[in-house]
């Protein structure tokens, strides 16, 4: 069964009928779109369940088990619940921008699932730009957050919203550079030639194998890209109440709720694409609905640990967050690309390369933890720095 | 080829916008209506708020702005270097080592600035 031949045959079949070509090919890319819409739909709904399920367990409670077995028809009675909310528009409220915020939230997550390879070839749009197309659309979720935080003309929000174009902008420079090397090993932005080029037995081409300490930062700065705990600066409830989105309510609420839970899922889809051979698995190249398979097991299991971390670890200070983005991820993501771009000019044999790799990654993870971890701590010489001293007021 | 992969893309935008005004469109039909002056005033934190909340910001934000700009853009330059990376010579190599160099300079000048201190 391939997917890729259903949609062809299906181009075919509908030529025959005798509609022109341009509409079959609209005809096409509708149904192309409608059917990745509702994957995503979906995958949200099962998220916010799995999720909460994981939070439950972790935290010693059983999680949502009243509506439906398990509990899994509660994130439809939510969404039920929330369609049929009362919306506050807070009358101070900048109205164009604080409805275009929850519109814009959905509608850059939605479009991430466009280039995401579930098999191979299976994917909405096979682009040799994918992951310039993944930054590029990523970046949108920081504009929508920002756009609701300051449309609320509420303190705390606009607060929120200023975390997030800091914490988002900067982590992004991590991210960036963790794909940089990756896409320096393939020779290709494409995101299913990435995959690809992942084989080999029992998943010993995995590029986690090849570059560790790449994958580590990659999902570090992803903790934070997708605003979990311990970096989920931005909506500490302690804090600063709720973040960007605490005058939302309703369906608008919901939405930015799905935007987060599906901005993790493409967190973990890019980190299985990139690192973990994304749909590569036994038997995956000839059956593409295996490849299927392996792809959301090897997901899930990526958004597994996503969960695990913010439902154990507390949450971190964000100067210490700010500093280790900076002073930590960023030199070490310059450091990991030269050294991974010098040793595959060297011209050794690949097996020598990849040995090699590995081993300069480990150094260069440990070097740079034990050389600038410590500019990240509350040292005593740290202290006193301040490039913008407040004026006190003269008694 | 190209251009079919791009199209869905154009399609997909175009109801990837559509579809959650829509929603928001439907849910007005199903939601009820009651507003008062109370309700429609900014929840905020649950205290009455106190003054505007359009104030001057700290230029912290900003700097870490400009920082960034600078790193992404350079991620942006070095993608082409990195997918080109098996067909092009030593010489590209090297210029690419001095642009992550002249870089590095950039970061730790801004760090020996204190631009990257959070306060």
């Amino acid at each position: 069964m391939d997917l890729r031949a259903l949609g062809e045959s299906l181009v075919a079949m509908l030529e025959n009928v005798g509609i022109p070509h341009g509409w079959v090919l609209l005809i096409n890319w509708i149904l192309g779109a409608v059917i990745l819409l509702g994957v995503a739909l979906l995958l949200a709904i099962f998220l916010i369940w799995f999720e909460r399920k994981i939070a439950g367990r972790v935290q010693d409670r059983l999680g949502p088990n009243r509506v439906g077995p398990y509990g899994l028809i509660q994130p439809f009675a939510d969404a039920l619940k929330l369609l049929t909310k009362e919306d506050i528009t807070p009358d101070k409220a900048d109205r164009i921008t604080y409805n275009l915020a929850p519109i814009i939230a959905v509608f850059h997550i939605i479009m991430l699932f466009a280039v995401i390879p579930f098999a191979d070839k299976v994917v909405g749009a096979n682009i040799n730009v994918g992951i310039l197309y993944l930054m590029a659309f990523g970046a949108l979720g920081a504009m929508a957050m920002l756009m609701a935080g300051w449309a609320s003309r509420n303190k705390y929000a606009l607060l929120g919203g200023f975390r997030v174009v800091a914490q988002l902008l900067s982590y992004e420079i991590p991210v960036g550079l963790a794909m940089l090397t990756v896409v320096l090993m393939r020779g290709s932005m494409n995101l299913n030639a990435i995959a690809q080029g992942q084989g080999g037995l029992f998943g010993l081409g995995w590029y986690v194998w090849i570059l560790p300490a790449v994958f580590i930062m990659y999902f570090v700065a992803a903790l934070a890209e997708g605003e979990r705990a311990p970096f989920d600066l931005l909506e500490a409830e302690s804090e600063i109440v709720a973040g960007y989105n605490i005058e939302y309510s309703a369906m608008k609420f919901a939405w930015f709720y799905l935007a987060f839970f599906l901005n993790t899922w493409v967190l973990s889809a890019v980190a299985v694409t990139l690192f973990f051979g994304g749909w590569q698995g036994p038997f995956a190249a000839q059956i593409p609905a295996l490849g299927v398979v392996y792809f959301f097991i090897k997901v899930f299991i990526m958004f597994f640990v996503f969960a695990w971390v913010r439902a154990t670890f507390p949450r971190l200070r964000i100067d210490q967050m700010m500093s280790f983005c900076w002073k930590v991820l960023v030199p070490m993501g310059l450091a990991l690309f030269l050294a991974v771009a010098i040793i595959l000019k060297l011209g050794l044999p690949s097996a020598v390369t990849y040995a090699l790799l590995f081993v300069v990654n480990i150094v260069i993870l440990v070097v740079t933890l034990k050389l600038l971890g410590n500019y990240t701590r509350d040292l005593p010489k740290n202290k006193n720095k301040r490039l913008f001293a407040p004026e006190l007021p003269r008694l | 080829m190209l251009v079919q992969q791009y199209g869905l893309i154009g399609v997909f935008a175009v109801i990837a916008f559509i579809f959650p005004i829509v929603t928001l469109a439907f849910t007005w039909l199903l939601r009820p209506k009651r507003p008062n002056p109370l309700k429609n005033s900014t929840y905020e934190c649950g205290i009455e708020t106190v003054g505007d909340a359009w104030v001057q910001f700290r230029a912290q934000y900003y700097l870490f702005a400009l920082i960034f700009v600078i790193f992404d853009i350079e991620a942006i330059f070095l993608f082409p270097f990195a997918v080109a990376f098996n067909k092009i010579g030593l010489f590209a190599l090297v210029e690419a080592i001095i642009f992550v160099f002249i870089l590095v300079v950039g970061l730790i000048y801004a760090w020996k600035k204190d631009a990257l201190e959070w306060q």
